[in-house]
């Protein structure tokens, strides 16, 4: 509890600046990462941030050896990263474009060839020594806890251009996300936003990547956006709940790292916001692994149950006597039922009032007869529909029926029924019960 | 020769990556090697942590183990939560690295892994670590040995499976109607890319792995469409990259790994713009042809 009220009173400044510089990073590119993810181009993210190393190396040699400057400027290789950046971008989509290899050869191709010369470089220039080359290799792993006041500012430009940029360029990027022909077709300039739109990509990455890594910088684009999307379809509201998951991840990690000073703040902000992903995965409504899962058990129960009721009306029918009382084995003989599911699946009913249970003998009601009869009128009546309608073969069209018996609404039924004009025969020639 | 050890064991990492690299390219499915040689990190590390030094047996069952759960967890999410398959990589391997990066921190006193190590490896080492025999001779580079054993491995594995790989890949439907299965020859090919990608990352580190999965075939692609002269082509540019790699490393005093991969992509490089201006030359005479008509 005094880490907590130390750590949150910013009781040392180094926390401010690991926290908001944890914070500011999450967040802007998460908001960019919303785009890179619509436009299914995800992994964009790994490619530039691999990419940027060898720009790094290169003018960081330009500025030792040609302009002979005694410190690193950042100026001049964040420069050069976002030239080789961009430049990985740009050799994707030629090698795509003007070649029979396909989007995924391009992105490993590009990655790996890039972010390879940058470690040639960057061996090369720690055997040459020199004290100024120290740290060079935060670029490689990150340094979220080494952050200073002055790291800081830096991110709070990118991220407040970046937003800006989101912000008054919101309409045009949406469109360009979702629909990229249609915005060329009513005049958009898509090229020049997708250029826009690397741009920004390129920026947050050149950005974070010191503070979390090659590797995981990927994660801080694609993570919170994909975690978001479980939970809504609208842009705004996803937008707002990747920042969301950045700015909580960023926080949490910069704490467990000031807490544990041994920890790595950037693996394990990926961490938590790796966590919050997996957890919309299964648990976000609707879009939901379990409640998928859920959903499919529902449905699959809710057919057991009309199958079993529509056995008995068939029975019934068969036997002109729909009061029959009738045993378990009398039901598994007319169709096979795992019995265990058959079992629950009858004292479901019975307490639903579908069925009466006497002596272990199972009988319908009033209710029941007329659910099993519109499930076999359904039935019946789409038969005939896919034979006159559709001009299929009657013994074509019975496994079709069988699905959708469940499925069609009232509505559909009434439509259905003054369409074929109340038949009395399907194509089988068994009456059709109204 | 100096360095004859270091050369042979990256052309052997070379062919063993780039033979499973032709199937992976050829399925759009480049990416996963990328992801697999990213996610195996915690498996590494939970081998060393469990064994307590750098066995080959336990790395290869605990990063191996690692690779086949990152590729059955991308299969998972997208199939089962609709999530577009190049987010489903990206959210798993940076997931499982973070996951491994964390482990390594918490146990820095008795871990002994370098970052360094796992992103770009010490190819320029091996000769260090040698394989010893109980009479006292040595027989050279374990790693080397380790990686003749993968080669014939993958070798093996094509040659036996060739008729799997070659239908799944380019008929997955015809496959499944003549009784191969997809499924299992997704696993065994993801589980061979794992191996292969652990054994390989000791000595060249993750992204030489995925530089030698993607860049040989990629190349040999541009050249042939048919499988043999690609398969063929990719072992031949595996050697070139080897041998180019170590002389331009030992020349400019940097990375091995990184030179080869560096060569790689000079040499994707020049196949890529001859195929260009070909493709040029083919359109003009075209062109020309149609004019004259």
């Amino acid at each position: 509890m005094e880490t907590l009220i130390e750590f949150f009173t910013f009781k040392y400044p180094n926390i401010k600046y690991v926290l908001f510089g944890s914070i500011l990073l999450a967040v802007s590119s998460a908001i960019v990462g919303c785009f890179t993810f619509l436009k299914k181009k995800a992994l964009v993210g790994d490619v530039v941030s691999h990419a940027v190393l060898p720009g790094i190396c290169l003018s960081f040699l330009f500025s030792s050896q040609v302009l002979k400057l005694p410190e690193k400027n950042p100026f001049i290789l964040l420069f050069g990263a976002f030239v080789t950046g961009w430049l990985s971008i740009v050799v994707i989509d030629n090698v795509v474009k003007k070649t029979k290899l396909k989007e995924d050869t391009a992105t490993g191709l590009s990655l790996s060839v890039f972010f390879g010369v940058g470690i040639l470089l960057m061996t090369y220039i720690q055997k040459q020594g020199g004290s100024s080359q120290t740290g060079l290799d935060s670029f490689l792993f990150g340094k979220a806890a080494s952050l200073v006041g002055d790291d800081l500012i830096l991110f709070g430009f990118i991220a407040v251009f970046l937003i800006a940029v989101v912000i008054l360029l919101f309409k045009e990027f949406k469109l360009v996300s979702f629909d990229s022909s249609f915005a060329q077709t009513i005049g958009y300039p898509v090229k020049a936003l997708d250029l826009i739109l690397t741009t920004l990509t390129v920026l947050a990455v050149v950005s974070g990547i010191q503070a979390v890594g090659v590797v995981l910088m990927a994660a801080m684009l694609i993570t919170p956006a994909a975690a978001a999307r479980f939970w809504t379809d609208n842009l705004q509201k996803m937008i707002y709940l990747a920042a969301g998951f950045g700015a909580f991840s960023g926080t949490i990690g910069a704490f467990i790292s000031y807490v544990a000073p041994s920890m790595p703040t950037g693996p394990w902000i990926v961490m938590v916001v790796s966590l919050v992903a997996m957890a919309s995965f299964f648990l976000a409504p609707k879009k939901g692994i379990l409640f998928k899962v859920l959903k499919r058990k529902k449905i699959q129960k809710m057919i057991l149950e009309e199958n079993i009721l529509k056995l008995f009306f068939q029975l019934g029918e068969n036997e002109n006597n729909f009061e029959q009382a009738r045993s378990i084995s009398n039901i598994l003989e007319k169709r096979p039922f795992k019995l265990k599911k058959l079992n629950w699946a009858l004292q479901k009913l019975k307490a639903q009032g579908y069925l009466t249970k006497e002596n272990d003998l199972w009988k319908l009601t009033k209710e029941g007869y007329n659910k099993g009869k519109r499930v076999v009128k359904l039935h019946r009546l789409w038969e005939v529909y896919l034979t006159q309608y559709l001009r299929i073969a009657p013994d074509h069209v019975h496994d079709d029926a069988e699905r959708i018996e469940h499925i069609i609404t009232p509505e559909l039924e009434k439509k259905l029924e003054s369409l074929l004009n109340f038949p009395n025969k399907d194509p089988h020639e068994s009456n059709i019960p109204y | 020769m100096d360095g004859m050890y270091i050369i042979i064991t990256a052309a052997l990492v070379a062919i063993s990556c780039g033979l499973l690299g032709c199937f992976l390219i050829l399925r759009k499915m480049a990416m996963v090697g990328d992801a697999i040689s990213h996610a195996v990190l915690p498996g590494i590390v939970i081998a060393f942590f469990v064994s307590g030094n750098r066995e080959t047996v336990p790395m290869l069952i605990g990063a191996g183990s690692l690779g086949v759960l990152a590729t059955f967890l991308i299969e998972y999410f997208h199939r089962k939560g609709k999530l577009q398959t190049d987010a489903s990589i990206g959210v798993t391997f940076t997931w499982l690295f973070a996951l491994g990066v964390i482990l390594i921190s918490a146990f820095a006193d008795k871990v002994d892994i370098d970052q360094d190590c796992v992103l770009y490896g010490e190819i320029g080492l091996i000769e260090l670590d040698n394989w010893i025999l109980n009479s006292g001779f040595i027989m050279g580079p374990r790693v080397f040995y380790v990686m003749l054993f993968i080669t014939l491995l993958v070798v093996g594995f094509i040659l036996m499976g060739y008729k799997g790989l070659y239908f799944t890949t380019f008929d997955p439907v015809y496959a499944a109607t003549i009784g191969i299965s997809t499924a299992l020859w997704h696993y065994l090919l993801m589980g061979m890319v794992s191996l292969t990608t652990v054994a390989s990352f000791e000595a060249v580190g993750a992204i030489l792995v995925v530089a030698m999965i993607v860049v040989p075939p990629a190349t040999a692609y541009l050249i042939s469409e048919k499988l043999k002269p690609m398969l063929i082509l990719t072992c031949v540019f595996g050697v070139i990259i080897a041998l180019g790699g170590y002389y331009l490393a030992v020349w400019i005093d940097g990375s091995i790994a990184g030179a080869m991969a560096t060569v790689a992509g000079l040499l994707f490089a020049i196949v890529f713009f001859t195929h260009r201006i070909q493709q040029l030359n083919r359109s003009k005479i075209k062109a020309q042809q149609l004019s004259e008509i």
